[in-house]
């Protein structure tokens, strides 16, 4: 018992043989399920990494003589556009690659800053107390109260629908979330008698902070990290279907699906495809982040 | 010895693979009282669990054996279904839980929970079941009952609360009731009255009980007989009187030895020597409720404190709970801000520091707390625990942290390969003995201990106690010893201050503030401490008793 139990011990020591140890044993513990979510999430990353050289077609060159075919397999396929093509005659699998590229990229771009926003809020607000916390809570209620999507309208018709701006509006897309769940689990961690003893023992507020507070918040911060990735990913297509998001032709998974919705009943293969890479997107995060959580408690590990 | 109302025979329950209880057999008889005894592990929850038939809920498993309940309907409790059991359960059997707190419904008024068991057993309407709870809350003495019908459970202290447990467990009259720790939560002079009204109400209604304990002071209290359990069995099974005269297991004998008892004498004084603490008029308030456009109000935990601890030597600081002990720890280390008072530590001015100072000198003091399984951080490798205070303050590098550790955890009695590991594989005593060693890594002088053994079991207690002794002889400290038991308070200190209500109202040597006692509520403390020795029982005398809380004001009425 005592020596498995400290096998993954490895992984905390330091120097690189330990860090390859402690993987290799992460992967032979893992179930099929979370081996399956690690496959697909490898490969989806490097389908998005290598878009520009395995796409076979430029995303959005048009070719009004080949539009709405099916893809292959089917009736009226044709030769060289696998998922067939969409309503102006663009290349789907092409499409695809280089839209999951950009969600892929504007996703977790996003939840970084949603997530460093908000935790850094949500720790000054929980460890202050006080002002800083109505102050910072209060942004909290105003952030719930108003409609996201308004917000995120007004700021894109301001300062136009750029790349670097789509990315700080979807930062600012579920800090919020971050912030409440940060300032209630540092709140009651503030009242763990291990602070205190911290605190007694002369520790200072960055080393509180830093040592005693986040590693204790890993768990709750990669479950909401997994969820607001999903989310971003609508939040997006919801933009682009209302003509606010990364402006067409370029191609995102989000705009894919919205604005092939109109030709679901004749050519469902323009929704299906990204749709598809969407839902496994979400799919491989949330195993992958679940797996994370657990494996970054010590508690879990010599289980 | 009368007709057994309740038998167990070989009662075997296991969780998962770990066998938890291996071949019990005992029996409770006909309004008496049998406690069984053990610590922390030992199965006597588990078995106590299983005669319910609430341990399948916990993820339990009887394996084996039978439970027969006898009287007018004799029936074999493991071999009923969950209809027929929950028919019995609060009717013929019942069960008052040790927490007080958490074994009532937060969000319903006391009369619905107590008349619940009316409506449900005996099938009374709304009504009737609300004036048969008011009989049964007078019934177990809580004052004015009719009002605390409409009042929820925090309006009511500890005592108070588990007055009305006891109430809804006897609301049916039942033939056997099972109480586990029931008074273990509570303060000894309230300990004291409900083990008082539980012996009576037993002579009343003519119930057995199944008492559950580690207390062996409570054992000679209220027990008829004693079973003694030990890792899932029982080592012994005898009267009461020829147990504590004579107990035949070995384990017994251990056990009994380690149950602190008063009057065994406390270490002799050290040479008066230079203060390390000097505590002058300490005040702590803290704000109640108030806000926007309303007026905070206040509340003194400490009142004007005055005390010192000198070189080498143990200040033993007792008192109830919420007489502001804790409070005063804290504030002596400002982890909570005092509002008033001087406080010098090893000839520093702690009082006037400004907050870089402050972070400096409590290296000087380092404080040991109640709960060791909270009060180390579950993420961090004992390496890194033991040593944090000296890697804040500098003492050690990084690169001799591993090596200050292991010499910490030897010091402590802990084996040196345990610095890699954390903090979920030690027992809750191991974990203790980590904290104190985490405070020695600074080489303090002085060391604050909240209640440091209140969580362990006797043996283990004992073994903390015995280890901050040696630790007191070897290297000079210091201690601000806080607890709520006076026998163990005696065993570790020089000196005693003995605290009520936010003051100190008794501070002297050891030795006298125990025999010749000079404050009335010092008396009556010593009087409630029950006493591992059947023979002295006897009921606490009435004391004066003025009050903080509102709702203690009755209390004294049982």
């Amino acid at each position: 018992m005592a020596d498995a139990a400290f096998d993954p011990l490895a992984s905390a020591r330091p120097g690189a043989s330990g860090r390859v140890a402690g993987a290799r044993a992460m992967w032979r513990e893992a179930n099929a399920i979370q081996k399956a979510a690690f496959v697909v999430a490898v490969l989806l990353l490097a389908a998005a990494a290598l878009a520009p050289l395995i796409a076979p077609h430029d995303p959005v060159a048009q070719t009004l003589i080949a539009r709405l075919r099916p893809p292959v397999g089917f009736e009226r396929f044709k030769e060289g556009h696998l998922l067939g093509t969409d309503e102006l005659g663009r290349d789907v699998l092409s499409r695809v690659l280089w839209g999951l590229r950009l969600t892929l990229a504007l996703a977790f771009a996003g939840a970084i800053i949603g997530l460093l926003l908000g935790g850094v809020l949500g720790l000054l607000s929980g460890m202050a107390g006080g002002v800083t916390d109505d102050l910072v809570m209060g942004a909290v209620d105003a952030q719930i109260a108003i409609p996201f999507t308004l917000v995120a309208l007004l700021i894109l018709a301001v300062f136009g629908s750029s790349l670097q701006v789509m990315v700080i509006v979807l930062g600012l897309y579920g800090w919020e979330q971050y912030a409440r769940i940060v300032r209630g689990e540092v709140r009651k961690l503030m009242r763990m008698p291990f602070v205190e003893a911290a605190v007694a023992a002369g520790a200072s507020r960055p080393r509180i902070a830093f040592r005693h507070l986040l590693p204790n918040i890993v768990s709750p911060l990669v479950v909401q990290f997994t969820l607001s990735l999903s989310n971003i990913v609508l939040q997006e297509s919801t933009l682009s279907f209302l003509g606010m998001g990364v402006q067409p032709p370029t191609a995102t998974l989000g705009s894919m699906v919205g604005i092939g919705r109109d030709y679901m009943p004749t050519a469902p293969w323009i929704v299906i495809f990204p749709a598809l890479a969407i839902l496994l997107l979400t799919f491989a995060v949330q195993i992958l982040g679940d797996w994370l959580r657990d494996r970054a408690d010590v508690r879990l590990r010599s289980r | 010895m009368t007709a057994p109302i309740l038998t167990v025979s070989d009662l075997r329950v296991s969780f998962g693979r770990h066998e938890a209880v291996k071949g019990v057999s005992f029996s409770v008889p006909a309004g008496r009282t049998l406690a069984l005894v053990g610590e922390s592990g030992s199965g006597k929850s588990v078995t106590a669990l299983s005669i319910l038939r609430l341990v399948e809920r916990e993820g339990g498993r009887i394996d084996g054996g039978a439970i027969n309940l006898f009287g007018e309907n004799p029936v074999e409790l493991t071999a009923i279904d969950e209809a027929q059991m929950r028919a019995i359960r609060g009717n013929r059997i019942s069960m008052v839980f040790q927490e007080p707190m958490t074994s009532l419904n937060p969000v319903l008024t006391v009369g619905d929970q107590v008349s619940e068991v009316f409506i449900r057993h005996r099938g009374l309407g709304v009504r009737e079941a609300l004036a048969e709870a008011k009989v049964a809350l007078d019934a177990v003495r809580i004052p004015e009952a009719g009002r605390r019908l409409g009042q929820y459970p925090h309006e009511l202290s500890g005592g108070l609360r588990q007055r009305v447990m006891i109430a809804i467990a006897l609301a049916c009259r039942p033939q056997l009731m099972i109480a586990d720790e029931p008074s273990t939560a509570l303060d000894v002079t309230t300990q004291a009255e409900i083990l008082a009204l539980m012996r009576e109400l037993q002579a009343q209604i003519g119930m057995a009980m199944l008492f559950i304990t580690h207390d062996m002071g409570v054992v000679a209290e209220i027990a008829d007989r004693v079973a003694v359990m030990r890792h899932g069995e029982l080592v012994e099974d005898a009267e009461v009187s020829a147990f504590f005269a004579a107990p035949r297991h070995d384990y017994s004998r251990r056990l009994l030895a380690a149950a602190p008892k008063l009057g065994e004498g406390s270490p002799t004084a050290p040479p008066a020597s230079e203060p390390v603490l000097e505590v002058e008029g300490l005040i702590t308030r803290f704000r109640l409720g108030g806000g926007f456009l309303r007026a905070a109000r206040h509340f003194e935990a400490v009142r004007g404190v005055s005390l010192t601890v000198g070189a080498g030597e143990t200040l033993g600081l007792v008192g109830e709970s919420g007489c502001g002990k804790s409070t005063l720890a804290r504030s002596v280390l400002r982890l909570v801000e005092p509002s008033a008072g001087a406080i010098r530590l090893a000839g520093r001015d702690l009082s006037a520091m400004d907050r870089t100072t402050l972070l400096h000198a409590r290296r000087d003091a380092q404080m040991v707390f109640q709960d060791p399984y909270a009060s180390l951080n579950p993420r961090l490798p004992v390496s890194e625990l033991v040593t944090e205070p000296a890697a804040i303050h500098g003492v050690v590098t990084r690169r001799h942290s591993r090596e200050l550790a292991v010499s910490l955890l030897e010091k402590v009695g802990l084996e040196a390969d345990a610095v890699d590991r954390y903090p979920h594989q030690f027992s809750g005593g191991q974990r203790q003995r980590l904290c104190i060693a985490r405070a020695l890594s600074v080489k303090p002088k002085l060391i604050v201990a909240d209640e440091p053994v209140s969580a362990l079991d006797v043996s283990i207690a004992r073994q903390i106690t015995d280890l901050l002794l040696e630790l007191q002889r070897q290297e000079g400290l210091s201690f601000l010893f806080i607890s709520h038991d006076i026998a163990v308070i005696e065993r570790v200190s020089h000196r005693i201050a003995v605290m009520y209500q936010g003051e100190i109202v008794e501070t002297g040597p050891a030795a006298a503030v125990l025999f010749s006692p000079q404050h009335a509520y010092t008396r009556r403390l010593l009087s409630a401490v029950p006493r591992a020795d059947h023979r002295s029982r006897a009921a606490p005398p009435p004391a004066p008793r003025t009050v903080r809380i509102a709702d203690f004001a009755g209390a004294d009425a049982a």
